[in-house]
């Protein structure tokens, strides 16, 4: 089920602005990568650009290659919607459908893809729900809405709602940024466990966070406010956080700036 | 911790000399009464306000209820459920059962026909149509807005009923077995005419209002469904239409409303039916409603009683539209507690 990322020569516009400059990396299938660096650095730019979400702003466009298991995302004749049920994603703040019920959000992704067969669907939201680490919270109320959750209920319920398809890839923009500690530990938790099946790349603000759940770290910068971001350097998360080789990541990493 | 530390210079702050207290009490924090009168005023307008609104609504209630009263008590027929409307001579014989179907059903039509077109147009407008062009096409059905009713029943009565004429005579002569659409008059002057141009009409502010609903959907709803991989119907469906259903809904009885009580447009357009003939459900029948059969005779008011009748005739206008209101604010609130 998870997948190789290649990225080679990526360029990221919007519009006239360049946000992200020539980004090449490599995600192995089944590993965490996180992206940590300043505000602006491109980041979140880049990581929706993995599943074609930065396309919902006009005038974003992409310059090079990401490929998904030598498939280029970019290719003519990819449609995006296709690409978004293979790179699934979960995003900073929770947001469940509020009009759907805790079933109906998790089945929501399913029902897109066609999926009608009750039992099919009854299998597919148990197995997500327990995945997220949610079925015993919730098993006794998958009728009620699912915005009557807490924060970090609403946020595993997304996640469990991004994974019910299946994807080949799970993109997280900074999941917790909006939880509380207890909510946070509980959804590290769930990314330690998601990696077993899925590819995740994952964006965080938080240094700690990045070394406690990923496997690979990228950081990112950017010389000054409205100059693009570029990648500074990427490799093993134990790498990264205790003998990185560039002098811009250690002063990010040891709180010198940003 | 350097030997420039700030903690010497706190110690050494009670040695300087303290400014002279205002008051004997405490150490110079005032905690007088700040004036409200400010507060006062606003609440006090705001309030007078609430209570006008409530006291307009309640004269306007009572005053055609003391009026329509004495008509009401003489009155021979069901006022509920009779057809008849003689208010002239010694003998009151009038009721609202025509009245009432005319206006529902040409008010029921118009809505038919223009809330899936308002929904449309609001959603291409916001969801599919680049901004550069939504704004200048959102001007032009804002513009629809602002003409005179009188302009559209000139129009629906010249251009549209010769018009759908050929459109009225087809529908009749397929359907007609069925009473709703049984032929009853030449069909360019009927209630299907009337309830095409009120469609026309109530389709502007029906727009306006769901097109503003569907902008602010939440971008994280829609970015919710993008990310499950939704087309952008199904992003319409899941994220779109959801969020904008209570404001739809209200904005659809804002039309209805208007509908209800739309007077010249309707007079211009439908046909009288002849005194006494028979009851027709049809579209393609002519028929009065409450504000044209009002609309028609209020230069004829010369005697109370007559005066009354008509008044009575008012009220039951003034009640359906209040229920209407009513039943719109139960299914949007339901719709937004669901969730």
């Amino acid at each position: 089920m998870a997948k190789r990322i290649d990225v080679s020569n990526v360029d990221i516009y919007y519009g006239a602005f360049h946000a992200v400059q020539d980004v090449s990396m490599t995600v192995e299938p089944r590993t965490v990568t996180a992206f940590i660096g300043p505000s602006g650095c491109g980041k979140s730019t880049l990581l929706r650009t993995l599943n074609r979400m930065h396309e919902v702003i006009p005038g974003a466009h992409v310059k090079g290659r990401v490929q998904l298991d030598g498939t280029d995302l970019y290719g003519a004749g990819v449609d995006p919607v296709a690409v978004r049920r293979v790179v699934g994603m979960v995003f900073q703040r929770p947001n469940p459908f509020p009009s759907m019920s805790i079933y109906d959000n998790v089945a929501a992704g399913l029902r897109l893809n066609g999926v009608k067969n009750k039992g099919v669907l009854n299998e597919a939201v148990e197995r997500s729900l327990v995945a997220a680490n949610l079925w015993n919270e919730v098993k006794d109320r998958l009728g009620k809405a699912g915005i009557g959750l807490s924060g970090g209920q609403q946020q595993r319920l997304c996640i469990a709602r991004a994974i019910a398809v299946e994807p080949q890839v799970l993109l997280m923009d900074e999941p917790c940024s909006a939880l509380d500690p207890i909510s946070t530990l509980a959804i590290e938790d769930l990314i330690g466990e998601l990696k077993e099946q899925f590819t995740v790349v994952i964006v965080t603000h938080n240094m700690q966070q990045a070394a406690r759940v990923s496997d690979q770290t990228a950081f990112f910068n950017l010389a000054a406010q409205g100059k693009p971001g570029k990648l500074i350097e990427i490799g093993s998360t134990e790498t990264i956080f205790s003998n990185p080789t560039q002098k811009a990541t250690e002063d990010y990493i040891t709180g010198r700036f940003g | 911790m350097s030997t420039r530390s700030p903690v010497p210079q706190v110690t050494s702050h009670p040695a300087r000399p303290r400014p002279a207290a205002p008051q004997p009490t405490g150490h110079g924090v005032q905690l007088a009464e700040i004036s409200q009168a400010g507060d006062r005023t606003f609440r006090f307008l705001a309030g007078g306000s609430g209570v006008l609104i409530i006291a307009l609504v309640a004269f306007v209630g009572i005053f055609l209820l003391a009026l329509a009263l004495p008509s009401l008590l003489q009155d021979r027929d069901n006022f509920l459920f009779s057809r008849s409307w003689t208010v002239v001579g010694d003998e009151l014989r009038f009721g609202i059962a025509g009245l009432l179907w005319t206006t529902v059903l040409s008010s029921v039509v118009a809505m038919i026909i223009a809330v899936p077109v308002a929904i449309g147009v609001a959603l291409f407008l916001t969801q599919y149509l680049p901004r550069r062009f939504s704004g200048p096409l959102s001007f032009v059905i804002d513009l629809l807005a602002a003409v005179p009713s009188i302009i559209f029943g000139l129009w629906g009565l010249t251009v549209l009923g010769p018009f759908l004429r050929p459109v009225g005579l087809w529908v009749s002569g397929h359907l007609g077995f069925i009473p709703l659409f049984r032929a009853e008059i030449d069909p360019s002057s009927s209630v299907f005419v009337a309830s095409v141009v009120l469609a026309i009409m109530i389709l502007p502010i029906i727009t306006a209002i769901s097109r503003d609903v569907f902008t602010q959907t939440p971008r994280d709803q829609i970015e919710a469904a993008l990310a499950l991989g939704a087309t952008r119907w199904e992003v319409i469906r899941s994220a779109v239409l959801p969020y904008g259903r209570s404001g739809v809904v209200s904005a659809s009885m804002l039309g209805l409303g208007r509908a209800l009580g739309e007077t010249v447009a309707v007079l211009i357009i439908l046909s009288q039916a002849a005194p006494g003939s028979a009851f027709t459900p049809s579209i393609f029948a002519g028929g009065e409603t409450f504000a044209s059969k009002i609309a028609n005779n209020a230069s004829e008011f010369d005697t109370p009683s007559k005066t009354g009748a008509f008044i009575a005739a008012g009220l039951v206008l003034f009640v359906v539209t209040f229920v209407v209101n009513a039943l719109a604010r139960i299914v949007a609130t339901r719709g937004t507690a669901r969730s």
